[in-house]
């Protein structure tokens, strides 16, 4: 019997999850090697294997809980998990389903405040330049956050090292990538 | 030889020693790298966490500015924008109606036609066939070649290294007189993205990291990207006081490697712009 008979399809947001980026949730049978070799899992409420077996259970409950979570936000896509994965589940692409999937639905964990605001300041970096300003990043991340002195002893270092640009660098094309923006923010970002 | 180059945000910032290195070695090997006019930010780990399509048709515009520009292989030095690009590239290749949406509602020619080559990649094509007659002065330190993620994880899309021992930049440095180390962190993660939002988890990912290369005896480690440079160079305070005790292994781009066995002046390479000083 194959793997895509072997099992039957889940209800609720694990199917989402199948329908939206075909990763299949309920292939996953709990070995924990994603949660084993995952850096930042001691940093989690849910490990990775927790967040599938949660899925698996169709608990609208637990669905809430992982839509709510800190471990969607903290996880880096570093990609590990997927890397030893036995039944070869892209949980990195699930991850950034259930992310967007949070933030479009106001669920997003208040403890990932900081990173949140850190990928929106990002965004708006290069939404109205094209390029990344890295002094622009910052200066909006600070704002958007009040961690005004944070990194203050590395921006002078930065600049003597020629690593920091006073100006953004402007591309022709900037009207052709805020459009862009515009095209793919239907609803978030 | 003439080849594109997308140099990324970084390149032109805070890792503008990487873009030196790569052209000065490029130069040296007779090379003309040509940069994508126009290019934009491929959105890094920003616009996938936020938004998916945002994540396509960034690097989406990239690529098709590279067709027009009549290019067949573009290098991309950064191993975070080298894995969106080939992502992309895969996701519209396998995904036509995903394809349609983005090129029709960003008026974006696509042909998908455009090689993408990593800096490991693009050096054992058209510098490594020539370099044993170039090298002058070998790099001869015992060396930790640092992959991290994005340059071989994942396997299934990137077809490039093996994800848990590669063996790539160990046999380049080989090639540079460098003495590559067993190690065990060759493809854990430094943190990446988190280096603003949450330095602590930066500074105890790095810090093992670290840890590791110091204990095998590393003299140097290499890096084939700008977010593990700056995590493991600049972040060195946050990975000295997790670790509680001072590390000063410097952490050098391979292609300051490869430069310093070609001759070329520190300089050019860049390397008085590191924050943990190389004194090798």
């Amino acid at each position: 019997m194959s793997a895509e008979t072997h099992h039957t399809s889940l209800n609720g947001l694990g199917n989402e999850v199948l329908e939206h980026t075909g990763v299949k949730i309920n292939h996953c049978y709990q070995c924990g090697k994603c949660s084993a070799g995952c850096p930042l899992s001691e940093e989690m409420e849910y490990p990775p294997s927790f967040v599938m077996r949660m899925l698996q259970t169709e608990n609208p409950v637990l669905e809430e809980k992982v839509l709510r979570s800190f471990t969607i936000w903290v996880c880096l896509t570093c990609e590990m998990c997927y890397s030893r994965c036995p039944m070869s589940i892209d949980i990195p692409k699930m991850m950034d389903f259930l992310r967007e999937k949070s933030l479009t639905e106001g669920k997003t964990n208040p403890r990932a405040k900081k990173i949140i605001a850190f990928h929106k300041s990002f965004l708006d970096s290069i939404k109205y330049t094209g390029r990344l300003y890295e002094i622009g990043l910052l200066v909006d991340y600070k704002a958007r956050t009040f961690k005004l002195l944070q990194d203050m002893v590395l921006a002078p270092k930065m600049l003597a090292r020629g690593k920091l640009n006073i100006f953004p660098e402007i591309i022709k094309g900037r009207s052709a990538v805020a459009s862009i923006f515009n095209k793919s923010a239907k609803r978030n970002t | 030889m003439i080849l594109g180059l997308y140099p990324g945000c970084s390149l032109k910032g805070s890792s503008r020693e990487y873009t030196e290195s790569v052209l000065a070695v490029s130069e040296a090997c007779g090379i003309e790298l040509i940069e994508i006019e126009d290019w934009n930010c491929c959105g890094a780990t920003a616009a996938h966490n936020l938004n998916k399509e945002l994540s396509v048709a960034l690097p989406a515009r990239i690529l098709s500015l590279a067709e027009k520009q009549g290019m067949k292989e573009i290098v991309v030095p950064c191993a975070a924008c080298y894995s969106r690009l080939t992502v992309t590239k895969n996701e519209l290749a396998n995904h036509p109606e995903l394809r349609e949406t983005v090129t029709k509602e960003n008026n974006l020619d696509y042909k998908g036609t455009v090689e993408v080559l990593n800096i490991i990649q693009m050096i054992d094509k058209y510098v490594t066939p020539d370099l044993g007659g170039r090298i002058v002065k070998p790099f001869d330190h015992k060396v930790a070649c640092y992959y991290g993620c994005l340059l071989v994880r994942p396997y299934e899309i990137l077809k490039f290294d093996r994800e848990e021992d590669p063996m790539s930049m160990d046999e380049m440095m080989l090639k540079a007189g460098a003495i590559p180390i067993d190690w065990a962190f060759k493809t854990e993660c430094c943190g990446a993205g988190l280096s603003v939002s949450r330095t602590g988890s930066v500074g105890r990912l790095s810090g093992l990291i670290m840890k590791d290369a110091a204990d095998r005896g590393a003299e140097a480690i290499i890096v084939a990207c700008p977010m593990c440079h700056s995590n493991l160079d600049m972040r060195r305070g946050a990975i000295n006081s997790y670790l509680d005790e001072k590390i000063d292994i410097p952490v050098l781009y391979a292609t300051q490697v490869i430069g310093l066995a070609l001759g070329l002046d520190r300089k050019q390479l860049g390397l008085q712009r590191h924050f943990v000083a190389v004194n090798i």
